[in-house]
Protein backbone atom coordinates (compact mmCIF):
# COMPACT_ATOMS: atom_id res chain seq x y z
CA UNK A 1 0.00 0.00 0.00
CA UNK A 2 1.44 3.46 -0.77
CA UNK A 3 1.43 6.42 1.14
CA UNK A 4 -0.32 8.69 -0.88
CA UNK A 5 -2.23 7.52 -3.62
CA UNK A 6 -3.82 10.18 -6.30
CA UNK A 7 -6.13 7.63 -8.55
CA UNK A 8 -7.40 9.45 -11.86
CA UNK A 9 -7.79 12.86 -10.83
CA UNK A 10 -10.08 15.53 -12.79
CA UNK A 11 -11.51 18.80 -11.88
CA UNK A 12 -13.32 21.10 -13.48
CA UNK A 13 -13.91 24.17 -12.27
CA UNK A 14 -17.66 25.58 -13.29
CA UNK A 15 -18.68 29.20 -12.94
CA UNK A 16 -21.54 30.75 -14.54
CA UNK A 17 -19.86 31.54 -17.76
CA UNK A 18 -17.66 28.75 -18.19
CA UNK A 19 -16.13 25.43 -17.19
CA UNK A 20 -12.67 25.12 -17.00
CA UNK A 21 -11.45 21.38 -16.87
CA UNK A 22 -8.04 22.32 -14.13
CA UNK A 23 -7.24 19.17 -14.07
CA UNK A 24 -7.19 15.83 -16.53
CA UNK A 25 -6.14 12.21 -15.72
CA UNK A 26 -3.77 12.69 -12.84
CA UNK A 27 -2.57 9.61 -11.14
CA UNK A 28 0.80 9.58 -8.89
CA UNK A 29 1.84 7.66 -5.89
CA UNK A 30 4.08 8.94 -3.11
CA UNK A 31 5.97 6.83 -0.79
CA UNK A 32 6.53 7.50 2.90
CA UNK A 33 9.46 9.61 3.51
CA UNK A 34 9.36 11.02 0.13
CA UNK A 35 9.86 14.54 -1.29
CA UNK A 36 8.32 15.07 -4.47
CA UNK A 37 8.40 18.01 -6.47
CA UNK A 38 5.53 19.28 -9.19
CA UNK A 39 7.37 21.58 -11.90
CA UNK A 40 4.89 22.88 -14.67
CA UNK A 41 4.33 26.63 -15.84
CA UNK A 42 1.19 28.62 -13.96
CA UNK A 43 -1.79 27.60 -14.85
CA UNK A 44 -1.68 23.84 -15.41
CA UNK A 45 -3.53 22.70 -12.14
CA UNK A 46 -1.05 22.49 -9.98
CA UNK A 47 -2.48 24.47 -7.10
CA UNK A 48 -5.64 22.91 -7.36
CA UNK A 49 -3.57 19.31 -7.31
CA UNK A 50 -2.76 20.69 -3.89
CA UNK A 51 -6.23 21.91 -2.71
CA UNK A 52 -7.85 18.44 -3.92
CA UNK A 53 -4.33 16.30 -1.88
CA UNK A 54 -5.62 18.72 1.14
CA UNK A 55 -9.24 17.85 0.84
CA UNK A 56 -10.39 21.81 0.43
CA UNK A 57 -11.76 21.02 -2.98
CA UNK A 58 -13.82 17.89 -3.93
CA UNK A 59 -12.41 16.59 -7.30
CA UNK A 60 -15.04 16.33 -9.81
CA UNK A 61 -13.54 12.77 -10.13
CA UNK A 62 -11.03 10.40 -9.11
CA UNK A 63 -9.71 9.61 -5.33
CA UNK A 64 -6.89 10.73 -2.92
CA UNK A 65 -6.22 8.43 -0.32
CA UNK A 66 -3.63 8.61 2.53
CA UNK A 67 -2.43 5.44 4.14
CA UNK A 68 -5.50 3.81 2.38
CA UNK A 69 -8.03 6.41 4.09
CA UNK A 70 -9.57 9.32 2.09
CA UNK A 71 -8.66 12.64 2.60
CA UNK A 72 -10.58 15.29 4.72
CA UNK A 73 -9.47 18.47 6.43
CA UNK A 74 -10.49 17.10 10.08
CA UNK A 75 -7.92 15.07 11.04
CA UNK A 76 -4.94 17.17 10.15
CA UNK A 77 -2.94 14.66 8.59
CA UNK A 78 -1.53 17.15 5.78
CA UNK A 79 -0.13 20.37 6.23
CA UNK A 80 -0.50 22.89 3.35
CA UNK A 81 1.36 25.83 3.11
CA UNK A 82 -0.23 28.43 0.27
CA UNK A 83 2.15 30.37 -2.21
CA UNK A 84 1.90 33.23 0.15
CA UNK A 85 2.74 33.01 3.63
CA UNK A 86 -0.58 33.87 4.51
CA UNK A 87 0.19 34.70 8.23
CA UNK A 88 -2.71 36.63 9.87
CA UNK A 89 -1.45 40.34 10.20
CA UNK A 90 -3.64 41.16 13.23
CA UNK A 91 -2.00 37.90 15.16
CA UNK A 92 1.25 38.01 16.81
CA UNK A 93 4.43 35.77 15.57
CA UNK A 94 3.00 33.16 18.51
CA UNK A 95 -0.42 33.23 18.21
CA UNK A 96 -0.14 32.58 14.33
CA UNK A 97 2.42 29.75 15.00
CA UNK A 98 0.27 28.22 17.72
CA UNK A 99 -2.90 28.79 15.30
CA UNK A 100 -3.30 25.30 13.72
CA UNK A 101 -2.73 23.94 17.63
CA UNK A 102 -5.76 25.86 18.58
CA UNK A 103 -8.16 25.48 15.69
CA UNK A 104 -7.74 21.88 16.46
CA UNK A 105 -8.51 21.94 20.06
CA UNK A 106 -5.06 20.59 21.04
CA UNK A 107 -3.14 23.40 22.66
CA UNK A 108 -1.11 21.11 25.14
CA UNK A 109 1.69 22.10 27.24
CA UNK A 110 4.06 19.63 25.21
CA UNK A 111 3.05 20.90 21.71
CA UNK A 112 3.55 24.50 22.18
CA UNK A 113 6.87 23.72 23.25
CA UNK A 114 7.41 21.79 20.28
CA UNK A 115 6.20 25.02 18.11
CA UNK A 116 8.91 27.49 19.92
CA UNK A 117 11.36 24.82 19.49
CA UNK A 118 10.86 24.84 15.58
CA UNK A 119 11.09 28.29 15.31
CA UNK A 120 14.15 28.48 17.21
CA UNK A 121 15.51 25.87 14.85
CA UNK A 122 14.34 27.97 11.73
CA UNK A 123 16.76 30.67 13.01
CA UNK A 124 14.02 32.84 14.52
CA UNK A 125 14.75 34.02 18.10
CA UNK A 126 12.92 35.83 20.59
CA UNK A 127 10.21 37.38 17.24
CA UNK A 128 6.98 35.70 19.16
CA UNK A 129 6.02 39.38 20.51
CA UNK A 130 6.23 40.79 17.14
CA UNK A 131 3.56 40.91 14.32
CA UNK A 132 4.55 39.64 10.92
CA UNK A 133 4.37 42.69 9.46
CA UNK A 134 7.38 43.59 11.75
CA UNK A 135 9.74 40.51 9.59
CA UNK A 136 11.06 40.12 6.49
CA UNK A 137 9.83 37.93 3.18
CA UNK A 138 12.35 34.88 4.73
CA UNK A 139 11.46 34.99 8.52
CA UNK A 140 7.42 34.86 7.80
CA UNK A 141 8.41 32.36 5.22
CA UNK A 142 9.69 30.10 7.60
CA UNK A 143 7.20 31.51 10.43
CA UNK A 144 4.19 29.92 8.15
CA UNK A 145 6.24 27.04 7.88
CA UNK A 146 6.58 26.47 11.61
CA UNK A 147 3.02 27.09 11.33
CA UNK A 148 2.23 24.50 9.21
CA UNK A 149 4.72 21.93 10.84
CA UNK A 150 3.39 22.62 14.57
CA UNK A 151 0.27 20.55 14.14
CA UNK A 152 2.83 17.49 13.14
CA UNK A 153 1.42 16.87 9.79
CA UNK A 154 2.32 13.48 8.11
CA UNK A 155 2.45 15.04 4.63
CA UNK A 156 3.71 18.26 3.86
CA UNK A 157 2.82 20.40 1.32
CA UNK A 158 4.22 23.57 0.13
CA UNK A 159 3.38 25.53 -2.89
CA UNK A 160 5.71 27.87 -4.26
CA UNK A 161 7.02 28.84 -0.85
CA UNK A 162 10.62 30.42 -2.12
CA UNK A 163 9.28 32.56 -5.12
CA UNK A 164 8.47 36.27 -3.79
CA UNK A 165 12.22 35.96 -2.17
CA UNK A 166 15.35 36.91 -3.18
CA UNK A 167 17.60 34.42 -4.67
CA UNK A 168 20.01 34.52 -1.77
CA UNK A 169 17.26 33.81 0.96
CA UNK A 170 16.00 31.48 -1.44
CA UNK A 171 18.83 29.06 -1.80
CA UNK A 172 19.45 29.49 2.52
CA UNK A 173 15.72 28.54 2.57
CA UNK A 174 16.02 25.75 0.09
CA UNK A 175 18.97 24.15 2.74
CA UNK A 176 17.27 25.06 5.86
CA UNK A 177 14.03 23.70 5.00
CA UNK A 178 15.24 20.54 3.21
CA UNK A 179 17.50 19.63 6.14
CA UNK A 180 14.48 20.24 8.69
CA UNK A 181 11.99 17.51 6.86
CA UNK A 182 14.62 15.27 6.29
CA UNK A 183 15.60 15.33 9.82
CA UNK A 184 11.80 14.71 11.10
CA UNK A 185 11.51 12.10 8.05
CA UNK A 186 8.73 14.01 6.43
CA UNK A 187 6.93 12.90 3.62
CA UNK A 188 6.61 16.27 1.15
CA UNK A 189 5.29 17.67 -1.76
CA UNK A 190 7.00 20.66 -3.10
CA UNK A 191 5.19 23.04 -6.32
CA UNK A 192 7.46 25.34 -7.83
CA UNK A 193 8.51 26.62 -11.27
CA UNK A 194 12.16 26.70 -10.67
CA UNK A 195 13.71 23.50 -12.12
CA UNK A 196 16.95 24.13 -10.26
CA UNK A 197 14.95 24.28 -7.36
CA UNK A 198 12.97 20.70 -8.47
CA UNK A 199 16.40 19.29 -8.62
CA UNK A 200 17.72 20.22 -6.11
CA UNK A 201 15.27 19.42 -3.40
CA UNK A 202 13.37 16.55 -4.68
CA UNK A 203 13.64 12.54 -5.04
CA UNK A 204 11.45 12.67 -7.50
CA UNK A 205 10.31 15.73 -10.35
CA UNK A 206 6.86 15.38 -11.69
CA UNK A 207 6.35 17.46 -15.05
CA UNK A 208 3.11 18.79 -15.24
CA UNK A 209 1.73 20.39 -18.51
CA UNK A 210 -1.14 22.31 -19.06
CA UNK A 211 -4.36 22.76 -21.37
CA UNK A 212 -5.73 20.66 -19.28
CA UNK A 213 -3.38 20.04 -16.12
CA UNK A 214 -2.03 16.48 -16.81
CA UNK A 215 1.53 14.96 -15.88
CA UNK A 216 3.78 15.13 -18.92
CA UNK A 217 6.22 13.36 -17.68
CA UNK A 218 8.37 12.07 -14.28
CA UNK A 219 12.13 12.09 -13.90
CA UNK A 220 14.35 10.35 -10.98
CA UNK A 221 16.82 12.52 -9.26
CA UNK A 222 19.95 10.85 -9.58
CA UNK A 223 20.85 8.82 -6.39
CA UNK A 224 24.18 11.12 -6.11
CA UNK A 225 22.27 14.25 -5.69
CA UNK A 226 18.92 13.58 -3.22
CA UNK A 227 21.28 13.24 -0.45
CA UNK A 228 23.11 16.01 -1.19
CA UNK A 229 21.65 19.53 0.36
CA UNK A 230 20.01 21.75 -1.88
CA UNK A 231 23.33 23.51 -2.33
CA UNK A 232 25.55 21.18 -2.69
CA UNK A 233 23.37 19.51 -5.23
CA UNK A 234 23.70 23.14 -7.79
CA UNK A 235 27.19 22.23 -7.72
CA UNK A 236 27.34 18.73 -8.74
CA UNK A 237 28.59 17.74 -12.30
CA UNK A 238 25.46 15.22 -12.42
CA UNK A 239 23.33 18.46 -11.69
CA UNK A 240 23.56 20.05 -15.34
CA UNK A 241 22.45 16.49 -16.97
CA UNK A 242 19.07 16.69 -15.26
CA UNK A 243 18.77 20.16 -15.31
CA UNK A 244 19.16 19.76 -19.62
CA UNK A 245 16.88 17.30 -20.04
CA UNK A 246 13.80 18.52 -17.44
CA UNK A 247 14.74 22.07 -19.67
CA UNK A 248 14.33 20.40 -23.34
CA UNK A 249 10.85 18.61 -21.66
CA UNK A 250 9.75 21.76 -20.64
CA UNK A 251 10.54 24.05 -23.85
CA UNK A 252 8.48 21.21 -25.74
CA UNK A 253 5.35 22.31 -23.76
CA UNK A 254 6.11 25.73 -23.50
CA UNK A 255 7.10 26.74 -26.78
CA UNK A 256 9.93 29.86 -26.85
CA UNK A 257 7.54 32.07 -29.21
CA UNK A 258 5.38 32.33 -26.36
CA UNK A 259 7.28 35.31 -25.14
CA UNK B 1 32.79 68.50 12.43
CA UNK B 2 32.12 64.65 12.48
CA UNK B 3 29.36 62.56 10.40
CA UNK B 4 26.88 61.83 13.84
CA UNK B 5 26.83 64.76 15.33
CA UNK B 6 26.19 66.53 12.38
CA UNK B 7 23.47 64.11 11.63
CA UNK B 8 22.15 64.72 15.28
CA UNK B 9 21.87 68.50 14.81
CA UNK B 10 19.65 68.11 11.91
CA UNK B 11 17.18 65.60 13.57
CA UNK B 12 17.01 68.22 15.97
CA UNK B 13 16.82 71.52 13.79
CA UNK B 14 13.67 69.26 12.11
CA UNK B 15 11.99 68.18 15.20
CA UNK B 16 12.68 71.72 16.56
CA UNK B 17 10.62 72.97 12.84
CA UNK B 18 7.97 70.37 13.47
CA UNK B 19 7.15 71.57 16.98
CA UNK B 20 7.05 75.28 15.74
CA UNK B 21 4.67 74.27 12.96
CA UNK B 22 2.53 72.58 16.20
CA UNK B 23 2.18 75.70 17.49
CA UNK B 24 1.26 77.68 14.57
CA UNK B 25 -1.43 74.98 13.89
CA UNK B 26 -2.96 75.48 17.71
CA UNK B 27 -2.41 79.67 17.54
CA UNK B 28 -4.48 79.33 14.05
CA UNK B 29 -7.01 77.05 15.49
CA UNK B 30 -7.02 79.14 18.66
CA UNK B 31 -7.47 82.23 16.39
CA UNK B 32 -10.32 81.13 14.60
CA UNK B 33 -12.49 79.66 17.28
CA UNK B 34 -11.73 83.68 19.19
CA UNK B 35 -13.03 85.26 15.68
CA UNK B 36 -16.28 83.49 15.57
CA UNK B 37 -17.51 83.68 18.90
CA UNK B 38 -15.96 87.48 18.94
CA UNK B 39 -17.68 88.16 16.24
CA UNK B 40 -20.70 86.98 17.11
CA UNK B 41 -20.86 88.81 20.29
CA UNK B 42 -19.80 91.98 18.45
CA UNK B 43 -22.64 91.72 15.36
CA UNK B 44 -25.11 90.63 18.01
CA UNK B 45 -24.30 93.87 20.07
CA UNK B 46 -23.96 96.36 17.11
CA UNK B 47 -27.23 94.97 15.85
CA UNK B 48 -26.03 93.81 12.58
CA UNK B 49 -27.96 90.68 13.21
CA UNK B 50 -30.84 90.08 14.31
CA UNK B 51 -30.02 89.32 18.06
CA UNK B 52 -33.62 87.71 19.21
CA UNK B 53 -32.69 85.36 16.25
CA UNK B 54 -29.00 84.45 16.29
CA UNK B 55 -28.77 85.59 20.47
CA UNK B 56 -24.96 86.04 21.56
CA UNK B 57 -22.34 83.63 23.46
CA UNK B 58 -22.53 85.99 26.32
CA UNK B 59 -26.15 84.74 26.50
CA UNK B 60 -25.56 81.85 25.66
CA UNK B 61 -23.31 81.80 28.55
CA UNK B 62 -25.59 83.22 30.71
CA UNK B 63 -28.33 80.38 30.20
CA UNK B 64 -25.79 77.63 30.45
CA UNK B 65 -24.70 79.10 34.06
CA UNK B 66 -28.38 79.38 35.38
CA UNK B 67 -29.13 75.93 33.68
CA UNK B 68 -26.59 74.32 35.49
CA UNK B 69 -27.21 76.08 38.59
CA UNK B 70 -30.63 74.93 38.90
CA UNK B 71 -29.63 71.61 37.53
CA UNK B 72 -32.19 71.80 34.51
CA UNK B 73 -29.32 71.12 31.98
CA UNK B 74 -27.65 67.82 33.56
CA UNK B 75 -31.48 66.10 33.25
CA UNK B 76 -31.65 67.32 29.53
CA UNK B 77 -27.75 66.01 29.06
CA UNK B 78 -27.95 62.97 30.70
CA UNK B 79 -31.46 62.11 28.87
CA UNK B 80 -30.05 62.71 25.26
CA UNK B 81 -26.68 61.37 25.74
CA UNK B 82 -27.93 58.00 27.43
CA UNK B 83 -30.25 57.75 24.02
CA UNK B 84 -27.46 58.43 21.74
CA UNK B 85 -24.98 56.12 23.18
CA UNK B 86 -27.93 53.14 23.32
CA UNK B 87 -29.23 53.90 19.45
CA UNK B 88 -25.45 53.74 18.62
CA UNK B 89 -24.14 50.58 20.85
CA UNK B 90 -27.95 49.18 19.54
CA UNK B 91 -27.11 49.93 15.92
CA UNK B 92 -24.11 49.03 15.63
CA UNK B 93 -24.28 45.90 16.97
CA UNK B 94 -27.32 44.45 15.39
CA UNK B 95 -26.12 45.56 12.21
CA UNK B 96 -22.51 43.52 12.43
CA UNK B 97 -24.88 40.62 14.12
CA UNK B 98 -27.04 40.85 10.70
CA UNK B 99 -24.03 41.10 8.66
CA UNK B 100 -22.93 37.93 10.06
CA UNK B 101 -25.88 36.03 10.43
CA UNK B 102 -26.07 37.27 6.34
CA UNK B 103 -22.13 35.70 6.23
CA UNK B 104 -23.21 32.82 7.48
CA UNK B 105 -25.92 31.79 5.31
CA UNK B 106 -25.49 33.08 1.81
CA UNK B 107 -28.59 31.57 0.31
CA UNK B 108 -30.28 34.15 3.18
CA UNK B 109 -28.28 37.09 2.02
CA UNK B 110 -29.36 36.47 -1.76
CA UNK B 111 -33.24 36.47 -0.53
CA UNK B 112 -32.92 39.68 1.64
CA UNK B 113 -30.59 41.69 -0.95
CA UNK B 114 -33.52 43.63 -2.61
CA UNK B 115 -34.60 44.38 0.78
CA UNK B 116 -31.83 45.65 1.89
CA UNK B 117 -31.79 47.49 -0.84
CA UNK B 118 -35.24 48.87 -0.15
CA UNK B 119 -34.74 49.64 3.48
CA UNK B 120 -31.30 51.26 2.67
CA UNK B 121 -32.49 54.12 0.03
CA UNK B 122 -35.28 54.92 2.56
CA UNK B 123 -35.09 57.68 4.69
CA UNK B 124 -35.13 56.25 8.02
CA UNK B 125 -36.23 59.18 9.75
CA UNK B 126 -39.92 59.29 8.07
CA UNK B 127 -40.33 55.75 10.02
CA UNK B 128 -40.53 58.21 13.33
CA UNK B 129 -44.29 58.32 13.63
CA UNK B 130 -44.67 54.84 13.14
CA UNK B 131 -42.10 53.66 15.35
CA UNK B 132 -43.93 56.34 18.11
CA UNK B 133 -47.03 54.46 17.54
CA UNK B 134 -45.87 51.32 17.87
CA UNK B 135 -43.23 51.43 20.96
CA UNK B 136 -45.27 54.72 22.47
CA UNK B 137 -43.90 58.47 23.01
CA UNK B 138 -40.99 57.43 25.45
CA UNK B 139 -37.38 57.05 25.85
CA UNK B 140 -38.08 53.85 23.77
CA UNK B 141 -38.86 54.82 20.89
CA UNK B 142 -35.95 57.61 20.71
CA UNK B 143 -33.15 55.02 21.08
CA UNK B 144 -34.91 53.13 18.34
CA UNK B 145 -34.97 55.99 16.03
CA UNK B 146 -31.00 56.77 17.26
CA UNK B 147 -30.71 52.76 16.22
CA UNK B 148 -33.05 52.22 12.86
CA UNK B 149 -30.58 55.31 11.38
CA UNK B 150 -27.49 53.54 10.93
CA UNK B 151 -28.59 49.32 11.33
CA UNK B 152 -28.74 48.97 7.64
CA UNK B 153 -26.32 51.08 6.43
CA UNK B 154 -23.70 49.58 8.88
CA UNK B 155 -24.99 46.01 8.07
CA UNK B 156 -24.68 46.90 4.43
CA UNK B 157 -21.26 48.07 4.92
CA UNK B 158 -19.61 45.32 7.22
CA UNK B 159 -21.27 42.31 5.47
CA UNK B 160 -19.48 43.74 2.12
CA UNK B 161 -16.23 43.66 3.87
CA UNK B 162 -16.85 39.77 5.49
CA UNK B 163 -17.35 39.12 1.83
CA UNK B 164 -14.07 40.41 0.85
CA UNK B 165 -11.64 39.09 3.64
CA UNK B 166 -8.63 37.20 1.55
CA UNK B 167 -10.14 33.73 0.76
CA UNK B 168 -6.81 32.35 1.34
CA UNK B 169 -6.76 33.33 5.55
CA UNK B 170 -10.42 30.57 5.23
CA UNK B 171 -8.16 28.39 3.47
CA UNK B 172 -5.40 28.27 5.97
CA UNK B 173 -8.31 27.86 8.47
CA UNK B 174 -9.29 25.10 6.80
CA UNK B 175 -6.24 23.29 5.82
CA UNK B 176 -6.06 23.07 9.87
CA UNK B 177 -10.09 21.80 9.83
CA UNK B 178 -11.74 24.90 10.82
CA UNK B 179 -15.10 24.91 11.89
CA UNK B 180 -17.42 28.35 10.06
CA UNK B 181 -17.44 29.22 13.57
CA UNK B 182 -13.52 29.19 14.17
CA UNK B 183 -12.80 30.77 10.62
CA UNK B 184 -15.88 33.73 11.27
CA UNK B 185 -13.77 33.95 14.65
CA UNK B 186 -10.37 33.94 13.56
CA UNK B 187 -10.42 35.52 10.35
CA UNK B 188 -13.72 37.39 9.03
CA UNK B 189 -13.90 39.68 12.29
CA UNK B 190 -10.74 40.77 12.84
CA UNK B 191 -9.73 41.62 9.22
CA UNK B 192 -12.97 43.52 9.57
CA UNK B 193 -12.28 45.01 12.67
CA UNK B 194 -10.73 48.88 10.54
CA UNK B 195 -14.13 48.84 8.60
CA UNK B 196 -16.29 48.15 11.76
CA UNK B 197 -14.55 50.81 13.07
CA UNK B 198 -14.95 53.41 10.54
CA UNK B 199 -18.53 52.47 10.58
CA UNK B 200 -18.56 53.39 14.50
CA UNK B 201 -17.47 56.50 13.16
CA UNK B 202 -20.26 57.48 10.85
CA UNK B 203 -22.97 56.40 13.38
CA UNK B 204 -21.96 58.35 15.56
CA UNK B 205 -23.15 60.96 13.62
CA UNK B 206 -26.22 59.06 12.24
CA UNK B 207 -27.28 58.32 16.04
CA UNK B 208 -27.50 61.78 17.03
CA UNK B 209 -29.71 62.57 13.54
CA UNK B 210 -31.82 60.04 14.83
CA UNK B 211 -32.19 61.31 19.01
CA UNK B 212 -32.66 64.50 17.78
CA UNK B 213 -35.18 63.85 15.28
CA UNK B 214 -37.07 61.52 18.13
CA UNK B 215 -37.46 64.02 20.74
CA UNK B 216 -38.43 66.56 17.98
CA UNK B 217 -41.60 64.34 17.68
CA UNK B 218 -42.28 63.21 20.91
CA UNK B 219 -39.64 64.73 24.07
CA UNK B 220 -40.52 66.54 27.03
CA UNK B 221 -37.25 66.64 27.96
CA UNK B 222 -33.65 66.63 25.77
CA UNK B 223 -31.27 68.43 24.21
CA UNK B 224 -33.23 67.76 21.09
CA UNK B 225 -36.84 68.88 23.34
CA UNK B 226 -34.66 71.91 24.61
CA UNK B 227 -34.08 72.67 20.22
CA UNK B 228 -37.64 72.52 19.27
CA UNK B 229 -38.72 74.36 22.15
CA UNK B 230 -36.61 77.19 22.03
CA UNK B 231 -38.00 77.39 18.45
CA UNK B 232 -41.48 77.67 19.81
CA UNK B 233 -41.33 80.10 22.10
CA UNK B 234 -39.01 82.34 19.98
CA UNK B 235 -35.96 81.54 22.68
CA UNK B 236 -32.97 81.06 20.27
CA UNK B 237 -30.84 81.84 22.98
CA UNK B 238 -31.87 77.79 24.14
CA UNK B 239 -31.18 76.91 20.89
CA UNK B 240 -28.02 77.91 20.30
CA UNK B 241 -26.83 76.51 23.66
CA UNK B 242 -28.57 73.16 22.59
CA UNK B 243 -26.85 73.20 19.35
CA UNK B 244 -23.23 74.18 21.33
CA UNK B 245 -23.83 71.23 24.11
CA UNK B 246 -24.78 68.49 21.20
CA UNK B 247 -21.40 69.81 19.02
CA UNK B 248 -19.13 68.82 22.34
CA UNK B 249 -20.70 65.46 23.13
CA UNK B 250 -21.29 64.33 19.41
CA UNK B 251 -16.85 65.44 19.49
CA UNK B 252 -16.65 63.66 22.74
CA UNK B 253 -18.39 60.55 21.33
CA UNK B 254 -16.27 60.32 18.05
CA UNK B 255 -12.93 60.82 20.33
CA UNK B 256 -14.03 57.97 22.19
CA UNK B 257 -14.44 55.82 19.04
CA UNK B 258 -11.06 56.58 17.94
CA UNK B 259 -9.78 55.33 21.57
CA UNK B 260 -11.73 51.99 21.14
CA UNK B 261 -10.05 52.10 17.53
CA UNK B 262 -6.24 52.15 19.11
CA UNK B 263 -6.99 49.66 20.96
CA UNK B 264 -8.90 47.38 18.91
CA UNK B 265 -6.24 47.87 15.99
CA UNK B 266 -3.00 46.85 17.62
CA UNK B 267 -0.97 45.96 14.59
CA UNK B 268 -0.90 49.28 12.95
N1 LIG C 1 -11.65 28.96 -8.17
C1 LIG C 1 -11.47 28.82 -9.50
N2 LIG C 1 -12.52 29.01 -10.35
C2 LIG C 1 -12.37 28.86 -11.69
N3 LIG C 1 -11.22 28.54 -12.29
C3 LIG C 1 -10.13 28.35 -11.52
C4 LIG C 1 -10.20 28.49 -10.08
N4 LIG C 1 -8.98 28.24 -9.57
C5 LIG C 1 -8.18 27.97 -10.62
N5 LIG C 1 -8.86 28.02 -11.79
C6 LIG C 1 -8.32 27.75 -13.14
O1 LIG C 1 -7.76 26.46 -13.14
C7 LIG C 1 -6.52 26.43 -13.82
C8 LIG C 1 -5.41 25.91 -12.93
O2 LIG C 1 -5.16 26.85 -11.92
P1 LIG C 1 -4.11 26.57 -10.75
O3 LIG C 1 -4.44 25.28 -10.09
O4 LIG C 1 -4.08 27.77 -9.89
O5 LIG C 1 -2.73 26.43 -11.55
P2 LIG C 1 -1.22 26.65 -11.07
O6 LIG C 1 -1.18 26.58 -9.59
O7 LIG C 1 -0.47 25.53 -11.74
O8 LIG C 1 -0.78 27.97 -11.59
C9 LIG C 1 -6.28 27.84 -14.34
O9 LIG C 1 -6.69 27.90 -15.69
C10 LIG C 1 -7.18 28.69 -13.49
O10 LIG C 1 -7.65 29.80 -14.22
MG1 LIG D 1 -0.45 28.02 -8.22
Amino acid sequence: MEFLKIDDIHHTYFTKTSAVTALSDVSLDVAEGEFVSFLGPSGCGKTTLLSIIAGLIKPTEGLVELEGKKVGTKDNEIGYMLQQDYLFPWKTIEENILLGLKISGSLEKDKIQYAHDLLEKMGLQSVEPLYPKQLSGGMRQRVALVRTLATEPKLLMLDEPFSALDYQTKLNLENLVSNTLKSFGKTAILVTHDIGEAIAMSDRVYLFSPGPGHIHKMFHIPKELRDLTPFHTRNHEAYTDIFQSIWKELESIEPEDKY
Amino acid sequence: MSLKTNTELLHQQFIHSLNREKRWVRFYQFLIFIVIFAGWEIASRLQWIDPLIFSAPSKVWNLLIVKIQDGSLWLDLSFTLSETVLGFILGTLLGTLLAALLWWSPFLSKILDPYLVILNSMPKVALGPILIVALGPSFTSIVAMGAIISVIITTIVVYTSFREVDPNYIKVLQTFGGTRYQIFKEAILPSSFPVIISTLKVNVGLSWVGVIVGEFLVASKGLGYMIIYGFQVFNFTLVMLSLLIIAVLATIMYQVVELIEKKLIKNN
